[in-house]
């Protein structure tokens, strides 16, 4: 048998070639992901079919849909029996839909101006790299909000920021010699000034007045908003330190902590909002007239502030004990490690637990629709579904709820992933 | 070999412990410790694993609390008063086995933080202590990156310069090298002896016998919580008195 050379000498040497037709672009990914096998073949006909089948059922509806018309049965006149949607209804009941029934037309460049200075107050929060001076915007939001939105005189929201600016003062004017007796004198310098400047507020009502508007005339998407908003930006704060209180050395804060995180998860969101809806008005005095929405907004916070402390609680678990103790080592008191180097690490660990509460929190504001609130959901099944008009446009008026609220709760959710990746300082 | 200045050492206590007893739960870690350490003297621990010698120095910073006994530092009294705790914290620098720095902060933050919330240095003046720490320990060109993107070696480094940068007059090492790889345990050695060179009062956990044999002025060996044996670096090694000693040194250097 004659022996392969191992000698070997190449004297051209090959020029890079592209690869063939069937293993480059379109071409190759085509065939490695539909048709790489005989069953894949079918599964690939099979979607395109169901895929077809949707779009040829969905599509008329889109795009024979009708924009303009008075009633339901106008829409049916126009489409003269075909496949079409009413989207006329969004176009008419638009102002009620977003404000509710009741907010005086007049008015709506206030919770217009509110949402956007929102987006202001919100930046310095969300985006780190902004300016600290925007945070005092921040600071003064909500109390400026409050009067845009409810109107009356501005004095009211003033005095209430002064009450808090004080009661500030105080605390960190006495608090340096004992933290409890700070924070007692801070909240009765702050409630004497509150009472007083309920006189002066009483003395001048109409101070550069703008209409009053009820509570009660809050409604639409607005509501929504509004709720989600102050509870989601309540309950974070709340939630931190019931989920530090847990953790505590002091029996007494431990149990507190842990029997109204227990109570309160124990128990659905709607069994509170009923209870602040009517049962809480069977044992407050007869005289007092705790105003809905704040009633509603304390269970609402109540409810997501457990369930970020547990989050919370989860995220200072997965600490190693190290951190705690290198804090401990150089010096650190407890509120300056918890502030500096243990709650920044356990809250980045905590974000997407936390932006998962307060994404449901947002979408469960419309449980308010069932104790005769008029949300989004409360419009649509309360005035406008049960009007002549529109009765039974439920495809359009649903799916746009939908949307909004998608469109709001995945931008949260892209934040959210954006910060992580923003925090995110390892190698790993 | 350098012999770092054992003449240095003064008259002054730098911590006194006496009669110190330590459990966890019923499991008696600190039996009865005595042990008396000068201003400016190096102290090396060792023995085996369990032997209650990491829970010693975590004791003189208050880490782990002791139920009886009396422990003295600088002067003042371990108690359960917190003022106390801080204040002997601020005094004492430790250095742990996983380094333990704070990875959401720069290398420069995580020696600032503490000066400037602790020691209240303003700010520019804390970050020049820290770049003159990070100087001493060679890796001033790491001060604007995190924790996560340095070696093992390095991160020690930072982690004793983080302590020194409170001007502690004691330092503490919790086995600084042993969660190191093999090549970058010299760099936290020959900062750890240059340390000892310029006077600092230091306790080392360690296995690195070589470091005692350069550095200590006292070897103390400890077993079942209790300490056992110490003598000066020398006579410890070369003369053995008990079993147990024997027995470990024989296991760590007999390969």
């Amino acid at each position: 048998m004659a022996k392969n050379n191992a000698a070997f000498v190449r004297h051209q040497l090959i020029e890079e070639q592209a690869p063939p037709i069937t293993e480059r672009g379109v071409v190759k990914w085509v065939r490695e992901n539909l048709f790489s096998s005989p069953f894949n073949v079918i599964m690939t006909l099979l979607s395109l079919w169901v895929i077809y089948s949707i779009i040829a059922g969905v599509a008329p509806w889109f795009i024979n849909g009708v924009w303009n018309a008075n009633s339901v049965r106008d829409c049916y006149d126009i489409l003269d029996g075909a496949t079409g949607a009413c989207f006329a209804v969004l176009k008419e009941r638009f102002p009620q839909l977003i404000y509710g029934f009741k907010y005086p037309s007049t008015e709506y460049w206030r919770p217009n101006t509110a949402v956007i200075l929102l987006l202001f107050a919100l930046a310095p929060i969300l985006f780190r790299k902004l300016p600290r001076k925007f945070l005092l915007f921040s600071l003064i939001y909500p109390f400026l909000a409050y009067w845009l939105i409810w109107g009356g005189t501005p004095l009211v929201p003033v005095m209430a920021f002064l009450g808090f600016v004080i009661g500030v003062y105080c605390f960190r004017r006495f608090s340096a010699n004992a933290f409890a007796l700070g924070a007692i004198i801070g909240v009765i310098a702050a409630n004497i000034f509150w009472v007083l400047g309920g006189y002066v507020v009483d003395a001048n009502e109409t101070f550069l007045a703008l209409q009053a508007v009820p509570s009660r005339d809050m409604g639409g998407f607005m509501l929504n908003i509004l709720l989600g908003t102050i509870a989601v930006a309540l309950s974070i704060p709340l939630g931190i330190l019931l989920a530090l209180g847990r953790k505590s050395n002091m029996p007494i804060i431990k149990w507190i902590c842990v029997l109204f995180i227990e109570f309160i998860r124990g128990v659905p969101l709607i069994t509170l909002l009923f209870v602040a809806n009517v049962i809480l008005a069977f044992f407050l005095p007869p005289e007092t007239s705790i105003d809905l929405i704040l009633r509603v907004i304390v269970m609402m916070t109540f409810f997501n502030a457990a369930y970020i402390a547990e989050v919370v609680r989860g995220g200072l678990a997965a600490l190693p004990s190290g951190q705690y103790e290198a804090a401990n080592s150089l010096g650190l008191d407890y509120s300056k490690s918890m502030r500096f180097i243990i709650l920044p690490q356990a809250l980045k660990i905590s974000i997407p637990g936390i932006v998962n509460t307060c994404v449901g929190m947002l979408k469960d504001t419309t449980l308010v629709s069932i104790i005769s609130m008029f949300d989004l959901v409360g419009m649509i099944r309360g005035p406008i579904l049960s009007s002549t008009s529109w009765n039974g446009v439920y495809w359009e008026l649903f799916g746009a709820a939908a949307t909004i609220f998608f469109v709001v709760c995945f931008s949260v959710s892209k934040y959210s992933q954006w910060l992580e990746r923003q925090l995110e300082t390892s190698n790993r | 070999m350098i012999k770092p200045a054992k003449n240095e050492v003064s008259d002054e206590i730098a911590i006194g412990i006496k009669g110190m007893n330590k459990w966890f739960g019923s499991f008696h870690a600190l039996r009865d410790i005595d042990l008396t350490v000068n201003q400016g003297e190096r102290i090396v621990v060792c023995g085996p694993s369990g032997s209650g010698k990491s829970t010693l120095i975590r004791c003189v910073n208050a880490l782990e609390e002791h139920q009886s006994g009396q422990i003295i530092v600088d002067g003042i009294e371990l108690t359960s008063d917190i003022k106390n705790i801080d204040k002997i914290r601020s005094e004492v620098g430790m250095c742990f086995q996983h380094f333990n720095l704070f990875p959401h902060l720069t290398i420069l933050e995580n020696c600032t933080l503490a000066q400037i919330w602790v020691r209240k240095t303003p700010k520019v003046e804390a970050e020049e202590i820290a770049m003159h720490f990070l100087e001493k320990v060679k890796i001033p060109e790491q001060a604007d990156k995190y924790p996560g993107q340095l070696s093992g070696g390095q991160q020690q480094r930072v982690a004793i310069a983080r302590s020194l940068c409170m001007k502690p007059r004691i330092m503490l090492f919790d086995e600084p090298t042993s969660a190191l790889d093999p090549e970058m345990i010299k760099e936290v050695l020959d900062t750890m002896i240059q340390l000892a060179e310029d006077g600092m009062t230091m306790i080392v956990v360690t296995h690195e016998m070589g470091f005692a044999r350069q550095v200590a002025n006292r070897v103390i060996f400890m077993d079942m919580g209790q300490i056992v044996e110490q003598n000066e670096p020398e006579e410890f090694f070369k003369n053995p008195q008990s079993d147990r000693t024997k027995l470990f040194l024989s296991q760590i250097l007999g390969h």
